[in-house]
């Protein structure tokens, strides 16, 4: 795996979904950033999709719980050829099927979520299909940290592992911020790793912004029969110095000076990248 | 009228119907949360167990995993009270199903005030009306065991979400076979009269046709209306009912709010004004008691039916004699 080229893409991305939020002067912009190295690894490296064929039976499923982070997912999806990339421009336009959340229009898009704590019961109803059918497809599916106050996350968590998914994964962006501040303040959901493995999952802790780990723990064989959590830790933010770990950016648009800033502090991290 | 038969909860005769259909066509799946005692599934998850996914008691899991399964192509049932399935899980109902355009059939059972004496909290009073404002979701209310047995038929091979509401407890056949029983979306007129329409569905039903019966030895004549699919609701049927009789009874096991009288009101008051009555349940809590008290009280029951004839004639009289 070449892991410039992941990092060099979680790059892109970031201007991209940036630029589309200042062109509508809408989003989400600090969850957005927080989990663009989780999308990337799996869109450019792990699941089997094909973008020609979106609904092909045989397809690996994702489903982004955490709804409101869509900006980074269409930047994805269009670059990955799902939908023509033009459409980004009209991001939370008047009959723009690229509305604020995932939607079923989109091609690409599983299931609509924008309310939290639906997509892990989806997927678990996925990976019950997957498995009685004797298929290899894969689940997927992205969590906030914040959404973790949800109950119906633990409904869905203790039936992952009484159904035995080991065909599902799902991926925590643990990001330690939500809209009201510090999720440790607001609900403190605790040790996430000792709370899922208690519910029966194997869990795994990794830096959510290190490609190569997240790629290399995404690769690695999941026990047939247990659910796998990724714990990833994330900067709500990342990449740009003055939204890094700020709750206010939650769904803040930059301004004209703060979007320029933005590009900058990326396009150096680019040429840090391309040196090496 | 097959006076003869047992009469037979509605819900058996679905979940008889759909074993038998899931025997033959492996990609429908059963979704249950604890309750294949009360929706009597049991026959269904030890006969199918492949097609069975309890999910314990977490109604609202229970709907996102139909949703799952529908994505992977299955035909999901999925099976629950109506007063929690339709309470507890409606936001996933909202988007993952209507939202998202799943193909999963929502069963609500022992709707109402089936459960009677339990209270409240297992009466579901509200259910039509959350699920008639969902856009394209169908809901069905079956009348017998044939016409439960024809819905499920059909459910099984319609692509949409649909939400189906049974009582509790046993009702007389009003269907002669389950063939004629049901067409989706159209109207079944169960008994010809020009003096009043009656418009009921589900269990009701019986009841309606009881209360013509006895009427029409007083040579009254009331049409009853069989409004099996609450929505899309008939508004031709219902049009030409208030055309034909000038005054429509509409009788619900549910709210005054939101349900079938205020589907069929929607009708009468923008396209043909007639004078109408909602014999619902009022704005509170029901009283306490069991179904049949509960029904009584507030005069759903046959003689309860003939009493409200009785007083729309009047208002009928007042109405022509005004226009």
């Amino acid at each position: 795996m070449d892991y410039t080229r992941l990092q060099l893409k979680a790059a892109e991305i970031r201007k991209k979904l940036l630029t589309m939020i200042y062109q509508v002067k809408n989003g989400h912009t600090g969850g957005s950033l927080s989990s663009v190295e989780i999308l990337t690894v799996l869109y450019y490296s792990i699941m089997k999709i094909d973008p020609k064929n979106p609904l092909d039976p045989q397809r690996d499923r994702f489903i982004m719980s955490k709804g409101h982070s869509v900006e980074g997912l269409y930047t994805i999806l269009a670059d990955r050829g799902f939908f023509p990339e033009e459409e980004l421009s009209n991001f939370y336009g008047y009959r723009s099927r690229l509305i604020g959340h995932p939607s079923v229009k989109v091609p690409g898009i599983e299931l609509n979520t924008g309310a939290l704590g639906h997509g892990l019961s989806c997927a678990v109803g996925m990976g019950i299909a997957a498995k009685r059918d004797s298929s290899s497809v894969h689940m997927y599916c992205v969590m906030g940290d914040g959404e973790q106050a949800e109950g119906s996350v633990w409904e869905a968590a203790m039936a992952a592992a009484h159904f035995r998914l080991g065909n599902l994964t799902a991926v925590i962006d643990q990001n330690h911020l939500q809209i009201s501040g510090k999720t440790e303040d607001v609900m403190d959901s605790g040790c996430l790793k000792d709370k899922y493995e208690s519910f029966g999952w194997y869990v795994k802790q990794v830096d959510g912004h290190n490609v190569q780990a997240l790629n290399e723990m995404l690769e690695e064989d999941q026990d047939p029969d247990t659910p796998l959590l990724i714990l990833a830790d994330t900067i709500k933010g990342k990449g740009v110095s003055f939204m890094e770990n700020a709750a206010e950016w939650h769904h803040r648009v930059p301004t004209e000076g703060q979007f320029k800033q933005a590009l900058n502090e990326i396009d150096s991290h680019i040429k840090e990248i391309q040196h090496g | 009228m097959a006076d003869t038969v047992k009469p037979e909860p509605c819900r058996k005769a679905f979940t008889r119907k759909l074993t038998e259909l899931a025997a033959r066509d492996r990609n429908i799946m059963v979704v249950c949360s604890d309750a294949r005692g009360s929706v009597t599934l049991t026959d269904f998850a030890e006969k199918l167990p492949e097609q069975f996914v309890e999910t314990g008691i977490a109604e609202q899991n229970e709907v996102g995993i139909a949703a799952g399964l529908a994505n992977f192509g299955k035909q999901a049932f999925v099976c629950a009270p109506a007063c929690f399935i339709s309470t507890r899980s409606l936001e996933q109902i909202k988007i993952d199903v209507v939202y998202s355009a799943s193909n999963v059939k929502i069963v609500g059972v022992s709707g109402g005030v089936s459960y009677g004496a339990l209270g409240f909290s297992h009466h579901s009073l509200h259910d039509l009306a959350v699920m008639n404002t969902f856009p394209g979701m169908a809901v069905l209310l079956p009348a017998d065991r044939l016409q439960a047995e024809a819905m499920t038929e059909w459910m099984a091979s319609y692509k949409g979400p649909v939400y189906m509401r049974m009582g509790r407890g046993a009702v007389p056949d009003v269907y002669e076979n389950s063939r004629d029983s049901f067409i989706f979306g159209q109207a079944n007129t169960l008994r010809e009269g020009d003096d009043v329409c009656i418009i009921a569905a589900g269990e009701m039903l019986s009841k309606a046709a009881a209360a013509s019966d006895m009427l029409r030895r007083e040579k009254i004549n009331v049409k009853v209306l069989d409004m099996h699919t609450i929505k899309p609701i008939d508004a031709d049927a219902i049009r030409n009912a208030a055309r034909e009789t000038g005054a429509v009874l509409s009788i619900e096991e549910h709210s005054q709010f939101g349900g079938l009288g205020s589907a069929v009101s929607d009708i009468i008051i923008q396209d043909t004004p007639v004078p109408m009555k909602i014999l619902a349940i009022p704005d509170e809590i029901p009283v306490e008691g069991e179904s049949a008290d509960i029904c009584s009280h507030y005069g759903l029951t046959p003689d309860g039916i003939v009493e409200e004839v009785r007083a729309l004639l009047k208002k009928k009289a007042g109405f022509r004699a005004e226009s």
